[in-house]
């Protein structure tokens, strides 16, 4: 019954996010709508993807919105592009695909064809072939891992895509000039700061938690690389961009993001030298399970290092642009 | 009938709100908005058909027969992640058209080029 109720809220949502002309509110919305539909996918046994949707709908996506407006401004323009024809458009294919939707089977029916092929394998041998109880691990990392390499170089080479967008070159007078505004507007959240200082050794903690216990729970590196990396957006936030630099190196997080993919790569190269098929992990050990597990965790840290790094090198050029047009303002003014 | 398709309905409904964003609305960063309203209807999409009536979570425990289908919880999980990466290459791009043009709406850039050649 749950689910009804907030498919309907996603729905009063969305239609917010049309008529709301305030960005800001609009990127509110839709941090709301991230966590409604991370909500539903609970209530749909998809506990995984959940917590993938709460971590970045609600949270990572937001924060770059948030950062994206102040640098484009905040209010949108009143005018639409030919309203009327767009709507008759989106009506006619909405129409179509609801024609479509008639044929299919019914939500929840067991014997849907998408239940009768693969997954029965999945659900039946994961545990004697893989070994690991959380059957969305062993086929993300295991079944599939061909598939999720393709995922982890794509979300490699969008963070190489924002470096290469945003990146900045600073001259010395202007890091200082950047410090000392944003020690000025920094000194009064002073409790927030003491806050977050607490809060950040206990987020990277559970981050290593989720990273680790994927195999048995819900988690894996996907998650852990974006909580992770919201400890460290977090403390960039309230101390500074630069005090941020100072703790960790870009080029080492850069290095990190390149670090992932590799080892996610070179697992598959070991098991090709081994004689095996490239990314199967039984060629890892001499016994088959043994070797499944120590291919997991190896990818799964691949995973991890490279969401993580990229998460952050976002979160930093976002942000290092921002500050370069504000001093870039106030030397005008 | 009703019950048995209401969530792929609610699916196109939001589908076409996020369509009708990316058409109808100038502004890149309300496009991109749309554009993830969109993402995340297909995200329903699929997470919907996995659902099986009485299934739990596929983690395997004791004593449980019938769990919902892990394939399409795999291919959302990771579509998530490289939407988030995806939409931030976007936003950087607004962010450079902002710096280039003065403005994020279409209209707006446009007329500049208009203007230029």
């Amino acid at each position: 019954m749950i689910n009804i109720v907030l498919l309907a809220f996603l729905v009063v949502i969305a239609i917010a996010i049309v008529r709301m002309r305030d960005l800001l509110a609009v990127s509110m919305l839709l941090g709301i709508y991230g966590l409604l539909s991370a909500s539903f996918f609970v209530t749909m046994d998809a506990v995984d993807v959940a917590f993938t949707e709460a971590s970045v709908g609600a949270g990572i996506s937001t924060l770059l919105m948030l950062i994206a407006i102040t640098m484009t401004g905040r209010s949108e323009h009143p005018e639409r592009h030919k309203p009327v024809l767009a709507l008759f458009v989106v009506l006619i294919t909405g129409s179509l695909l609801i024609y479509g939707t008639l044929e299919m089977p019914y939500f929840g029916s067991a014997d849907a064809p998408i239940h009768l092929h693969v997954a029965p394998h999945y659900i039946n041998n994961s545990m004697q072939e893989i070994g690991v109880p959380n059957i969305v691990t062993s086929v993300l990392a295991s079944y599939r891992a061909f598939d999720t390499f393709g995922e982890v170089v794509v979300i490699f080479t969008a963070g190489i895509g924002v470096l290469a967008l945003l990146s900045v070159v600073r001259r010395p007078e202007d890091i200082i000039k950047i410090d000392s505004t944003n020690n000025l507007m920094r000194a009064e959240y002073l409790i927030l700061r003491i806050v977050v200082k607490m809060l950040i050794p206990f987020i990277l903690l559970y981050a290593l938690y989720v990273q680790f216990h994927g195999d048995y729970g819900p988690g894996g590196g996907f998650q852990a690389g974006v909580i992770f990396a919201s400890a460290i957006i977090l403390y960039a936030m309230l101390f500074g961009i630069s005090t941020a630099r100072r703790v960790i190196n870009q080029s080492v997080i850069q290095f990190f993001a390149a670090i992932g993919v590799l080892l996610y790569g070179s697992v598959g190269v070991v098991s090709l030298l081994n004689g095996k098929s490239f990314l199967d992990y039984s060629a890892l050990s001499a016994d088959p399970v043994a070797g499944q597990h120590l291919g997991i965790l190896l990818i799964e840290l691949g995973v991890g290092f490279t969401v993580a790094s990229v998460m952050v090198i976002i979160f930093f050029n976002f942000e290092g642009r921002r500050d370069n047009s504000l001093t870039k303002e106030s030397n005008k003014t | 009938m009703l019950m048995g398709l209401y969530n792929y309905w609610v699916v196109v409904v939001l589908m076409m709100i996020g369509f009708y964003i990316v058409i109808a609305h100038g502004n890149l960063i309300k496009k991109i908005v749309g554009l993830s309203i969109f993402q995340t209807s297909v995200f329903i999409f699929y997470i919907s058909m996995a659902k099986v009536d009485g299934g739990t979570a596929p983690i395997l425990v004791e004593g449980i027969k019938q769990y919902s289908n892990p394939l399409p919880h795999v291919l959302i999980l990771t579509a998530i992640v490289v939407g988030i990466a995806t939409t931030a290459v976007g936003l950087a791009l607004a962010v450079r058209l902002k710096e280039a043009y003065g403005s994020i709406e279409e209209e707006e850039i446009q007329k500049k080029d208009n203007l230029d050649c």
